[in-house]
């Protein structure tokens, strides 16, 4: 049995049973959800355990015929990147089934039902390698999301949840369209076929057509990421997101679009990638720059925790437009960083929601008395996302900044304000909600911890420490992967511009051959 | 061809749907005045026993595959598929049917014999390979169509849908049969391969006669599938309509006339392809456009997926302007998906809006995922199929469409296609957060709990959605198999 299937189909065994559980009694679906939900995490664990890490290649490799004709294939495997988000997703869905214990008590049956079928999209669009099955889970995965910001969002929970819908689905019409075009040029929609016919020369674009391929694409996945300025859908819904539905929107579902960019884009496309990049990696630097103003004027914590967003996810694009290996690492690093840190975030503002039942910065104020522990876990939260060096974000902005500066000097001068701009933000927002004057209402409304809380962000905790202490467990299978990504786009070019020289050659050839003839006759 | 054996036993069975289906709306008709007001049930059930029969008989067909009647019918994989298509139809607009009419109070035995003889109509059609069996099966299909549109007598809006879509459906069948005439006049046939055969032959008719033929036949036609500029009938008679007629008249005869519209078109006028093509391009993407953005605006869910069904039509079109072998099978799949979740759909507005229809409006289906959460359950994979989300069959045949539109290099119709169903994801979207996202409202609260035949009406068309969106290969195959039409 193939581990990787394993992990892809628990998940989706569950969601099945969940529908059947007897709505009369939530906690069974509470229990349901919890058990599932950690034996998934608990198996994909065997997948970093097992996997070859000295390989660049796909592992746990599965291909089988799903339909015949158009020849669609059930091909999914996992690279070095894939495998830590997929790690990511197991690892938060058990959280934010912790989380969501006590906040979510109506229709809890469909909430976690709704819970694992999104886990099990997003798994299936980090290991798919066939593009029409990625497009399915890349669907797959908005229906369950637009459900959970639906239903048990906030009170623009309606506006926020169709905007998601519609935002999305524009960009990923565009993107179909480019995949059936793929597909009738390469016959096939693996996607490791269709990359072989490129580096072969058996497949080609003319610059034209890779261009608009490109754009189909990339928009998708801009929006989802989102980069500046197709962002405007992203705080509304994470604002009006319930707990669980932030966390997973930010933590995981955001990669989709860099994963995309990173997997599809760069490989698929090259030249015209870089023919972009300039353009990208400005738009990249007014998301990080406008991102962390924006953060600075909110007075709504989870606007604020959700432009930070925009700003953090600006450097994993800078990193990958860098076209150098370190950025690409970086962005890479940075990806897993901020699902680990700004997952944690949202939760903690889910915390603070659920006992004082406000977002509002200015109806908090000296929580850290009442809640000590609380208070210190923000704190490092709040730490590793500024990039404190040890924790987790450091280490991923300092290999993007390097990558970017080797690409061009000037993109890391001015990314790094970014990073000085979020130390700002941050710190201010955690003095204004946990130190000054207590009142009294936040004082009755502010237990500290409990048990089921601390056992959701001890993890996320961990993991920034870890991560920001000894990255060498983490980043040499992201390495091995992106070089491959950067040789297939590096590999991809001269050879098309070769051919370019060769076809323009002949046709000078050609006309000159045509003007001796005329001239003869 | 030999005339001498006209009429044989071969015949007969590839006959044996439509003789089924008429005998039975014969008999049907006769037992209305012998049979017990109050044991109506039985009218039904008999309709329903006779389109099983049908069903049988189709497959029957199937096996004897061949011309018939001496070439007037062809019975093949493509007319299989289709006379299969729409007898399911016919099962899954009676079984809903059951409990409307008894809420409606008329319970009589002419709506079922009206339907068997529309679906006769349509099976015929499926079949025809003669523009003069085309245009009676048409016109069974339509007259029994607009009485049935017109069924509850006592209602002013079924009425005014009877007569209107009577009016202007005559007046598509009189281009229709001008067109008829002159392609007869031009070249002495009304038989589709020996047409093809006058057109491209040596001494071939004027191009110019031909084309105007062509466009007379593709406005009759175009009115029959409400395709734009055509359309304006579509959405006051699927408003008035009863519910479960209008369900049956966006699915069944809208298939049929596809149906001939491909037969004709990929057959008989395939010659003369360039020629036409660009007008189904302007008449897809003005469907699908004009389609999409006036449901943007309905507040009557009837009306809304009347629009709705322009739209899908476009997307149809987009399938007839590749001209090729695999557009022809990406229609059949997408009109049977498309049969399946709109069927689906109507039942629940038919479930939902209660005697004589009260509640059609968007907001009627507030909070109905709390009330009935088994029916939203269904609604949701209907709506969502609609939209074109993976695993359902509406996104497998809108995948099949647009690669079959890619492949004959219809770049920007397929982007503005897909673009189109971006919007229409919003409307759509509309009656899921109504159901979810919203309190119940009166129309909820007092809905009945779910008959029976309804639920069937609504699971098997569920599966049906599903089935062909997980597992597409089956229908796909067939319809890839039978897509290269007799020419």
């Amino acid at each position: 049995m193939n581990l990787l299937t394993v992990v892809l189909f628990l998940p989706l065994i569950g969601f099945l049973v969940a529908l059947f559980l007897p709505r009369s009694s939530p906690q069974a679906s509470r229990n349901w959800a919890i058990a599932i939900s950690l034996i998934t995490f608990l198996v994909s664990l065997a997948l970093p355990a097992t996997f070859d890490r000295a390989t660049a290649g796909e592992q746990f490799k599965i291909d089988t015929i799903w339909i015949a004709s158009p020849e669609i294939h059930f091909y999914i495997a996992l690279d070095g990147v894939g495998l830590w988000l997929v790690l990511l997703s197991t690892l938060l869905t058990p959280i934010c089934v912790l989380i969501s214990w006590r906040y979510i008590q109506n229709r809890v049956k469909e909430f976690y039902a709704f819970l694992l079928l999104l886990e099990v999209g997003l798994i299936g669009v980090f290991i798919a390698q066939d593009l029409f099955l990625f497009y399915v889970f890349w669907e797959v995965s908005l229906v369950p999301m637009y459900f959970l910001v639906g239903i048990w969002g906030h009170e623009r929970r309606i506006y926020a949840a169709v905007k998601f819908f519609l935002f999305t689905m524009a960009g990923s019409v565009l993107m179909l369209a480019a995949i059936i075009y793929l597909y009738n040029r390469a016959g096939t929609f693996s996607y490791p076929a269709i990359l072989s016919m490129l580096s072969n020369g058996r497949l080609m674009f003319a610059p034209a057509e890779q261009m608009l391929l490109f754009l189909a694409f990339f928009i998708a996945f801009a929006i989802k990421v989102p980069i500046f300025p197709l962002h405007t859908w992203l705080p509304d819904a994470h604002v009006e997101a319930p707990t669980a539905g932030s966390i997973m929107l930010a933590s995981v579902m955001l990669k989709m679009g860099t994963y995309g960019i990173l997997h599809f884009c760069l490989p698929l496309f090259p030249s015209a990638s870089r023919t972009c990049a300039p353009w990208i990696v400005v738009l990249a630097i007014i998301g990080i720059i406008y991102g962390a103003l924006v953060s600075l004027v909110q007075p709504n914590m989870k606007k604020l925790v959700a432009y930070s967003s925009v700003s953090h996810l600006g450097f994993v694009i800078l990193g990958i437009f860098s076209f150098t290996q370190l950025g690409l690492d970086g962005a890479v690093y940075q990806m897993l960083n901020h699902g680990i840190s700004t997952g944690a975030l949202f939760l903690l503002v889910g915390l603070l929601y659920e006992r004082k039942h406000s977002l509002e910065i200015a109806d908090f104020g000296g929580v850290a008395t009442p809640a000590p522990w609380l208070s210190t876990a923000f704190l490092i939260t709040t730490l590793a996302s500024i990039g404190l060096p040890t924790l987790n974000n450091f280490v991923g902005e300092f290999l993007v900044l390097q990558g970017a500066a080797i690409a061009n000097y000037k993109w890391a001068v001015f990314a790094a304000i970014g990073v000085i701009l979020s130390a700002c933000y941050m710190l201010w927002l955690y003095q204004r909600v946990f130190f000054g004057e207590t009142s009294e209402e936040v004082r009755a409304h502010m237990p500290d911890m409990n048990l089921r809380e601390w056992a959701a962000i001890v993890p996320l905790i961990v993991m920034m420490v870890w991560m920001g202490v000894y990255s060498q467990s983490f980043l040499p299978p992201v390495t091995k992967a992106t070089a491959r990504v950067l040789d297939q786009a590096q590999v991809n070019v001269p050879f098309r511009v070769q051919l370019e020289r060769f076809r323009a050659a002949t046709a000078r050839e050609r006309s000159a051959a045509a003007e001796v003839a005329r001239a003869g006759r | 061809m030999p005339a001498g054996n006209f009429f044989n036993a071969g015949d007969a069975i590839r006959f044996l749907p439509e003789i089924i289906l008429t005998i039975m709306g014969t008999v049907l008709m006769v037992l209305d005045p012998v049979v017990h007001r109050r044991n109506s049930n039985l009218f039904g059930t008999l309709s329903i026993l006779s389109l099983i029969a049908a069903l049988f008989g189709s497959v029957a067909a199937y096996a004897q595959a061949g011309p018939a009647f001496g070439g007037m019918l062809m019975v093949d994989g493509f007319a299989t598929f289709f006379r299969i298509l729409v007898i399911v139809v016919g099962i899954l607009t009676v079984l809903p049917s059951y409990r409307f009419l008894a809420r409606q109070d008329a319970e009589t035995s002419e709506y079922h014999a009206l339907l068997l003889y529309s679906i006769a109509g349509q099976c015929l059609m499926a079949a025809a390979n003669d523009l003069i069996i085309i245009f009676i099966g048409l016109e069974i299909s339509s007259i029994a169509s607009y009485v049935l549109a017109g069924y509850l007598r006592d209602d002013k809006r079924a009425n005014e849908a009877a007569l209107k879509y009577f009016l202007l459906g005559s007046f598509a069948t009189g281009f229709f049969l001008y067109g008829v005439a002159l392609i007869y006049g031009a070249t002495g046939s009304v038989n589709l391969p020996m047409i093809r055969a006058a057109v491209t032959g040596a001494g071939a008719p004027s191009p110019v006669f031909v084309g105007v033929a062509a466009a007379l036949m593709f406005v009759g036609l175009g009115f029959k599938v409400s395709a734009a500029p055509f359309q304006v009938w579509a959405p006051d008679v699927y408003q008035g309509a009863p519910t479960p007629v209008t369900a049956f008249l966006s699915a069944g005869p809208k298939a049929a006339a596809f149906a001939i519209f491909l037969r004709i078109f990929m057959t008989a006028f395939e010659p003369i392809g360039n020629g036409w093509e660009p007008l189904v391009w302007i008449s897809a993407l003005l469907s699908m456009t004009i389609g999409n953005f006036a449901a943007l605006l309905q507040s009557n869910v009837k009306r809304l997926l009347a629009y709705s069904s322009i739209a899908h039509a476009g997307y149809v079109l987009v399938a007839l302007t590749a001209r090729s072998d695999v557009g022809t099978a990406a229609a059949m799949f997408y009109l049977a998906a498309y049969a399946f979740m709109n069927i689906g759909a109507f039942a629940v507005v038919s479930h939902l809006s209660g005697k004589d229809e009260r509640y059609q409006n968007v907001d009627d289906f507030a909070g109905l995922g709390q009330k009935q959460p088994m029916t939203a359950a269904m609604l949701s994979i209907f709506l969502l199929s609609l939209i074109g989300v993976p695993l359902t069959g509406g996104f497998f045949g809108k995948f099949y469409i647009f690669k079959a539109a890619l492949e004959s290099h219809l770049v920007w119709l397929t982007v503005l296609g897909l673009l189109n169903s971006a919007v229409a994801a919003y409307y759509y979207l509309r009656i899921l957060v109504m159901m979810y996202m919203h309190e119940p409202s009166e129309a909820a609260l007092k809905a009945e709990p779910l008959s029976p035949g309804l639920s069937l009406a609504l699971i098997v068309p569920a599966i049906g959605t599903l089935f062909l969106g997980i597992f597409p290969g089956w229908v796909l195959d067939f319809a890839d198999k039978s897509s290269s039409l007799v020419k």
